[in-house]
């Protein structure tokens, strides 16, 4: 530690001369290494007191108005190159077009004027539903299964070439097997994004029971944790954040999948509605549906994010 | 009525090749001895703890307590780990009492309860109990572990390297609460201690267990320390008896050390 040696630079200067503010200031640095108690019974006799220099402060407030600042530079830029492409090619949407439409979608959202008239509010719900129906499935059937394929060797050279093959193949391949098996397209598109859903989900829970700290398994030995304690005081604890991973990286993919499984199925949902806008040409809509998808998908990691943060196994963890 | 060690023997495969990590182990501690395990990296000390732990099995030989095999982890022994292994979910007294309360069953929930508390707080740290693991110093974590170990009362407490991971100061508290503990708050009878420290050795044990590398055997000496307890870590390193222990445990762990040199 060189705790002291701002003195000697500064105090080089002034010699002879009363020491001013720099050499106090590594004083307080030194000191703020010791234990705190007695200090100030010492501090009261000789020395002047010790204060250390406020700290150069800036505020929340400043900082997150500042990372807005840049965000709109970065939201700005793109509009303008997008504009400079719409100028160059007159079929692109413009982002005036654009806008204007979506603000005519969100400035009734809800309407319902039978199956092919929603509103863009209901048509996200019913396309949220869907995904929602099959990633919960998903998680239902993924946890346990990456429990399973985490704690087990065995269950372990079972799968994993099997999920090894599964995983890589594109969900849409799932769909028209699917949606011939199972009839209806709505159920087929809840199955194909099950499907989709299942492979995060199950190797993240999978790394997590198996990461399980060496210690602590020996620690559950040693005092013979039953399987309920040790399930519960061992191995969740320490799958739980690896699991939220899983679930956020399904819902993410999910959330991309279902707009291409909905123009494929025919369900009512903003993927086909993306659809229906292309076919009646009216590419403003289908960027303002495009618009919309990204959103609700920020929306949706932005919640999972959060959860994942609550659930770290560290510090700041809520008590 | 002890614990022992019979022609132990543990190989382990590392890049293909077996290596004998224990050849031929024979140790008996009896009830109130205090044994430290010494030797470098490599030598078993760890792995033969963790036999007597019940964590893995022997290739060859028996470990028994009072004349009963030890074929697994049991109630009548605890351990202390070298890193602070706390369940990082629980609060300190949350971490003592799961164990407890799964090490023995026959206690209930008060006793178990009582335990925690009647050893978190000989090891300073009822003030803290509510905290958890990460909202403490490794210092305190370490205590909290110990805490643990003492709380099962188990008969032989099973240390791994438990102070090297802490600082000399907060190191020589921890000694200082684990005689305390052992000596006069608990029934725990012996303690089997894995050490890289010559002066924690001769300070904390009975007798100094000297292990060495392969080829040689596994034991390469034993040597009392007959020291009156309890011992002032000031005064006692003054002793001529410390001196010559010190001195003929620093021969045999560099000996071994030239050895392995010339061999290389």
């Amino acid at each position: 530690m060189s705790a002291p040696t701002p003195v000697t630079t500064d105090a080089g200067i002034d010699d002879a001369g009363v020491p001013d503010a720099p050499p106090e200031i590594s004083v307080v640095t030194a000191d703020a290494e010791a234990p705190p108690a007695g200090a100030p019974e010492v501090a009261a006799g000789a020395a002047p007191p010790l204060v250390a220099p406020a700290l150069p402060q800036i505020s929340r407030v400043r900082r997150a108005a500042a990372s807005l600042g840049w965000a709109a530079v970065g939201v700005a830029i793109f509009v303008a190159l997008w504009a400079l492409a719409g100028s160059r090619n007159p079929k692109l949407p413009t982002p005036g077009d654009t806008f204007t439409n979506l603000r005519e979608m969100l400035a009734d959202p809800f309407y319902d004027n039978g199956p092919d008239d929603k509103g863009v509010g209901l048509l996200v719900w019913a396309t949220l539903l869907r995904v929602f129906k099959g990633w919960a499935l998903a998680t239902l059937v993924g946890v346990p299964l990456g429990l399973l394929i985490g704690t087990s060797r065995r269950a372990w050279s079972a799968l994993n070439p099997l999920v090894q093959v599964l995983r890589p193949v594109s969900p849409l391949a799932w769909f028209p097997i699917l949606a011939f098996a199972l009839g209806a397209s709505e159920i087929a598109a809840v199955w194909t994004v099950f499907v989709i859903a299942l492979w995060p989900t199950v190797l993240n829970t999978a790394a997590g029971a198996a990461a399980v700290p060496v210690d602590q398994r020996d620690v559950a030995r040693v005092f013979r944790f039953g399987r309920f304690t040790y399930l519960r005081h061992v191995l969740f604890p320490n799958v739980l954040p690896y699991m939220v991973t899983g679930l956020r990286l399904s819902m993410g993919i999910a959330w991309i999948v279902i707009v291409a499984i909905e123009m494929l199925g025919g369900t009512s949902g903003i993927g086909r509605q993306i659809w229906t806008w292309y076919n009646a040409l009216d590419l403003p809509k289908v960027a303002a549906g495009i618009v919309i998808v990204g959103v609700v998908g920020l929306v949706l990691d932005t919640v999972l994010m959060r959860l994942a943060k609550a659930v770290a196994i560290d510090e700041g963890s809520p008590s | 009525m002890s614990l022992k060690i019979e022609g132990a023997w543990k190989s382990f495969v590392h890049d293909g090749t077996a290596q004998s990590v224990l050849r031929n182990v024979d140790l008996t501690v009896e009830p109130g001895q205090f044994v430290s395990l010494i030797g470098h990296s490599g030598c078993g000390k760890s792995t033969l703890v963790r036999a007597l732990g019940g964590l893995l099995e022997l290739d060859a030989g028996q470990i028994s307590l009072d004349g009963k095999p030890i074929t697994g982890p049991g109630p009548d022994r605890a351990m202390v780990f070298q890193h602070y292994s706390l369940l990082p979910r629980l609060s300190l007294v949350d971490n003592v009492r799961a164990a407890v309360r799964s090490a023995r069953p026959d206690k209930g929930k008060a006793a178990a309860d009582e335990a925690a508390e009647r050893y978190l707080t000989a090891v300073g740290l009822w003030d803290a109990k509510d905290k958890r693991p990460h909202q403490v110093s490794g210092g305190m974590q370490q205590r909290a572990a110990v805490a643990r170990a003492f709380a099962v009362e188990p008969r032989v407490l099973l240390a791994d390297e438990p102070f090297g991971a802490v600082d000399a100061l907060t190191r020589a508290r921890l000694q200082s609460q684990l005689i305390e503990l052992w000596t006069s708050e608990s029934d725990t009878e012996i303690v089997v201690m894995v050490t890289h420290g010559i002066d924690e050795a001769i300070l904390l044990s009975d007798r100094i267990v000297v292990m060495g590398n392969p080829p040689g055997p596994s034991i390469v000496d034993m040597i009392p320390v007959e020291l009156a307890r309890p011992r002032d870590r000031v005064s006692v390193i003054d002793d001529p008896h410390y001196r010559d222990v010190q001195e003929r445990l620093l021969h045999l762990l560099t000996a071994d050390r030239l050895d392995d040199e010339e061999a290389a």
